[in-house]
C-alpha cells in the first residue's frame, strides 16, 4: 500500500476520531499522538542499518543471536543486610531457590569507604546492606560460595577497587585464580556525583582510579565486568526514560575517553565495559529506551572511538525494576508493577534483572517478599512466552516510533554535554543535577494534581494497618561488628584466622600504597591495594591513605 | 511573621535526596525562604547551619535507616543551641512502627513515601512558632 493511501484512509480516520471525540472527549494527560502507523517508522530499507539482526550491529534487537532461547538472562537478587554471616545465608538461599547470580549491597560506611567503627558509621552500620570492614569479613560473605561457578555483582563505586581486591583474595584462598572469576563492580563514580552521592574523591583521582582497575582486569581478570555504566540511580533520582540513557552514555563517553587518553586501545576494554537500566512503569517506553540505547552505543563505539571488534559495540544491561515506582500504600499492589516493569525489562532484552519486593518503599525485604520478587522473573521466563520470540516488539509502528524519538532525545543531549565539555565538566557545572531535578519536581506535581495517577497513592486510597513483620536491622549488629573490628585492629584472630593480622605488615602495605597514589597514572594502583588487602588492612585504612593523597569531592549543591 | 526559614538537611550517609530537592522547591514555591545543606551531615553539622542561619523548621531526609540514631541526635543538639522553638520534622522510608519514638524523641512529625508536598507546607504553617 502506499503511503498516499494510507494518509487518505488516515484523515477519514481523524474525521471520525473528530466526530466520536464530540460524543466522548477523550481522558486528560494522554500522549499527543493517540495512534501510530507506518507513516510513523522508517520504511523497510533503512531496516539493516537501523534495526538490523540480533547479535549484530546496530543490535537495536539485542546482543545475542538467540537471546532468551538458548539461555534466560540471569536473575540477581540484590541483597545485603546486617552482617556478613547473615548475608551470606540469604545468597546462599537464593542460590538454592534458582537465583543465577549473586549481587552483593553494601551499607553506607562501605560505599563511602569508612570502617565501622569511624564516629561517620554511627548508625548507618549494616542498614542498607552488609557491612565489610576487612577480608575477614569478605571471607565469611562468601563462605561455601564457589566462586568458580557463580558470578557476582557488587554495587560499590569509589572503593570499587578495594573490594575487587578483597574478591580476588578470597578466590584465591578458595584455589579460584583471577582469570576465571567472573562478576562486575559497579565502578562508575560519574553517576555518583550526579545523582546518587557515595563519592569520595575528586572527579581526576576517582577517574584514574577507574582507567586502572581498567586495565589491571584486561590483563588479569579478563572475565569481569569493570564498570557497570548506570542510569538506574539517574532514573531514581527523576530523570525521564531519554535522559536515564543519554546522561549514562555520555559517562560512557567519558570513561572511554579517560582509558584511551591513558594508552589503552579501544577494542581491548570495551568488551568489559556494561550498562545498567531502570525498568520502570511504562512498559512499551522502556522497550523502547532499551532498544535505542543500544543502537546509540553502538554507534558512539563505532563511529566515535572506531572500534573495531563487535563485542566493543555491545551494549550488555544488567535491569532492576524502579525502587522509587514503589509504594508504601497497600505494598501488595507493588507485586503487579513489578510484574510489568519485568516484562518491560525482558521484551527490552536485558541480560540480567533484579526484581524489587514489595516491602521495599518500606523496609528492606523480608525473605518471603524477596521468594514473591525471584518467583515473578520466573514466571515471566517460563510461562508468559515473552522470552521465547527475540525482540517481540520490533515492527510495532508504536515501538519503532518511540525507539527513534527515544534516539533523538538521547543525541541532542548527548551533543549538549560535548558542548559543555563531556560529561565530568557538565556534572561539575551541574547541568546533569539539574534537568533531573527539573523532572523530579515535574513529575511530583503532576502526582499532586492528579495528571499522573498512582494507585493507592492519589486514587483508590484506602484505610490500611500498618504493616506487619517487616524487617528490622538491629542496632547490636554495628556494635557485634565495631567488636570484631576492634579484635581485627589489635591483632587478634578473628573468624577462620588462625594467627591474628600483622600490624607491622599493614602499615607498611599502607605507606606502598601511599606512594604509589603520589605517582601519576601510569603506576596501577591495583596491584598495591591488593597487597594492602591481603595483610587484613582495612577498607577504611585504606581509603583514609587514598583520601589523604587525592582530597575529598566538594559536591555542587544547587535546587 | 517574616518569611518562614527552613533548613532542608540529609543527615548520615544516605546519597538518596531526590526526596528533600522535591520537597525543598516545593517550600520554596510556598513562599518560605529554603537553605539545602546537601548530602552527608553530621547533626552537629546540621544543628549549627540551624543556629547560623536562624531557621524556625528543620526538615530532615532519611532513607538509609539510620533515622533512629540520627533523627534524635539532631533534635539534641538543635534544642542544645538554645532553639527551643524551632520546628523539627522528618520524612523518608520510616517504618510505622519507629515513629512513636521518633517523636518521643521530639520529631514533630514524621512524613512517609507518598506524602504530597501540600502537606508538608500545611504542617509546617500550622505548626511554626
Amino acid at each position: 500500500m502506499s503511503n498516499e493511501k494510507i494518509k487518505a484512509e488516515l484523515e477519514k480516520y481523524e474525521a471520525a476520531v473528530a466526530k466520536a471525540i464530540e460524543k466522548t472527549p477523550e481522558r486528560k494527560h494522554l500522549p499527543e499522538q493517540r495512534l501510530y502507523t507506518p507513516l510513523d517508522v522508517k520504511g523497510v530499507e533503512a531496516y539493516t542499518d537501523e534495526i538490523g539482526f540480533p547479535g549484530q550491529y546496530p543490535f537495536t534487537r539485542g546482543v545475542q543471536p538467540t537471546m532468551y532461547r538458548g539461555r534466560f538472562w540471569t536473575m540477581r537478587m540484590y541483597a545485603g543486610f546486617s552482617t556478613a554471616k547473615a548475608s551470606n545465608e540469604r545468597y546462599r538461599y537464593l542460590i538454592a531457590n534458582g537465583g543465577t547470580g549473586l549481587s552483593c549491597a553494601f551499607d553506607l560506611p562501605t560505599q563511602i569507604g569508612y570502617d565501622s567503627d569511624d564516629p561517620i558509621s554511627e548508625g548507618e552500620v549494616g542498614k542498607v546492606g552488609v557491612a565489610i570492614d576487612s577480608l575477614a569479613d569478605m571471607e565469611v560473605l562468601f563462605d561455601q560460595i564457589d566462586l568458580g561457578k557463580v558470578s557476582t555483582s557488587m554495587t560499590i563505586n569509589a572503593p570499587a577497587s578495594v573490594l575487587l581486591a578483597m574478591y580476588i583474595a578470597v578466590a584465591e584462598e578458595q584455589g579460584v585464580p583471577a582469570d576465571q572469576l567472573r562478576g562486575t563492580i559497579q565502578n562508575d563514580i560519574l553517576k555518583e556525583y550526579a545523582a546518587r552521592g557515595t563519592y569520595i574523591f575528586p572527579p581526576k583521582p576517582s577517574m584514574r582510579i577507574i582507567t586502572n582497575i581498567f586495565e589491571y582486569c584486561s590483563k588479569n581478570v579478563p572475565k569481569w565486568n569493570t564498570i557497570s555504566i548506570s542510569g538506574y540511580h539517574i532514573r531514581e533520582a527523576g530523570s525521564t526514560a531519554s535522559q536515564e540513557i543519554a546522561f549514562t552514555i555520555a559517562d560512557g563517553i567519558a570513561y572511554v575517553d579517560a582509558a584511551i587518553k591513558a594508552g589503552m586501545d579501544v577494542d581491548d576494554f570495551a568488551g568489559r565495559l556494561s550498562f545498567f537500566w531502570n525498568a520502570h512503569n511504562n512498559v512499551l517506553e522502556e522497550v523502547a529506551k532499551f532498544r535505542a540505547s543500544r543502537r546509540v552505543w553502538a554507534k558512539v563505539m563505532k563511529e566515535r572511538f572506531g572500534a573495531k571488534k563487535p563485542k566493543s559495540m555491545m551494549l550488555r544491561v544488567h535491569t532492576q525494576t524502579a525502587g522509587s515506582m514503589l509504594t508504601a500504600q497497600q505494598p501488595n499492589n507493588n507485586i503487579i508493577r513489578v510484574a510489568l516493569q519485568t516484562a518491560a525489562a525482558v521484551m527490552g532484552g536485558t541480560q540480567s534483572l533484579h526484581t524489587n519486593s514489595r516491602d521495599e518503599a518500606l523496609a528492606l525485604p523480608t525473605q518471603e517478599s524477596v521468594t514473591i520478587a525471584l518467583r515473578t522473573q520466573q514466571i515471566v521466563a517460563n510461562e508468559s512466552g515473552l522470552a521465547d520470540v527475540i525482540d517481540p516488539l520490533a515492527g510495532s509502528y508504536y515501538v519503532e516510533a518511540m525507539t527513534d524519538r527515544i534516539e533523538k532525545e538521547a543525541w541532542d543531549y548527548i551533543k549538549k554535554i560535548d558542548e559543555l565539555g563531556g560529561a565530568v565538566a557538565a556534572i561539575e557545572k551541574g547541568y546533569i543535577q539539574k534537568e533531573i531535578q527539573d523532572s523530579a519536581y515535574k513529575w511530583q506535581m503532576d502526582v499532586e494534581n492528579k495528571r499522573r495517577i498512582i494507585v493507592g497513592v492519589n486514587e483508590y486510597t484506602m484505610e490500611e494497618e500498618p504493616p506487619k513483620g517487616l524487617l528490622k536491622v538491629d542496632a547490636s549488629v554495628g556494635i557485634e561488628q565495631c567488636k570484631k573490628l576492634a579484635d581485627l585492629k589489635a591483632g587478634k584472630p578473628i573468624n577462620k584466622m588462625t594467627k591474628g593480622r600483622d600490624n607491622e605488615a599493614v602499615k607498611a602495605a599502607l605507606a606502598e600504597l601511599k606512594e604509589a597514589c603520589k605517582k601519576d597514572e601510569s603506576e596501577n594502583l591495583m596491584p598495591h591495594i591488593l597487597k594492602a588487602v591481603k595483610t587484613y588492612a582495612t577498607l577504611g585504612e585504606i581509603c583514609n591513605v587514598m583520601r589523604e593523597v587525592f582530597g575529598l569531592y566538594e559536591a555542587h549543591v544547587s535546587l | 511573621m517574616d518569611k518562614i526559614r527552613v533548613l532542608v538537611a540529609k543527615p548520615g550517609l544516605d546519597g538518596h535526596d531526590r526526596g528533600a530537592k522535591v520537597v525543598a522547591r516545593a517550600l520554596r514555591d510556598a513562599g518560605f525562604e529554603v537553605i539545602y545543606t546537601g548530602l552527608r551531615q553530621t547533626p552537629e553539622q546540621i544543628a549549627q547551619a540551624a543556629a547560623d542561619e536562624d531557621v524556625n523548621v528543620v526538615a530532615m531526609s532519611i532513607l538509609s535507616g539510620a533515622h533512629p540514631h540520627l533523627f534524635p541526635k539532631v533534635v539534641n543538639l538543635v534544642r542544645e543551641k538554645g532553639m527551643k522553638d524551632t520546628l523539627i520534622i522528618g520524612g523518608g522510608v520510616i517504618p510505622e512502627g519507629d515513629i512513636p519514638a521518633l517523636k518521643q524523641a521530639g520529631i514533630a512529625e514524621v512524613f512517609t513515601p507518598g506524602t504530597p508536598t501540600t502537606a508538608i507546607v500545611d504542617f509546617i504553617k500550622a505548626n511554626v512558632k
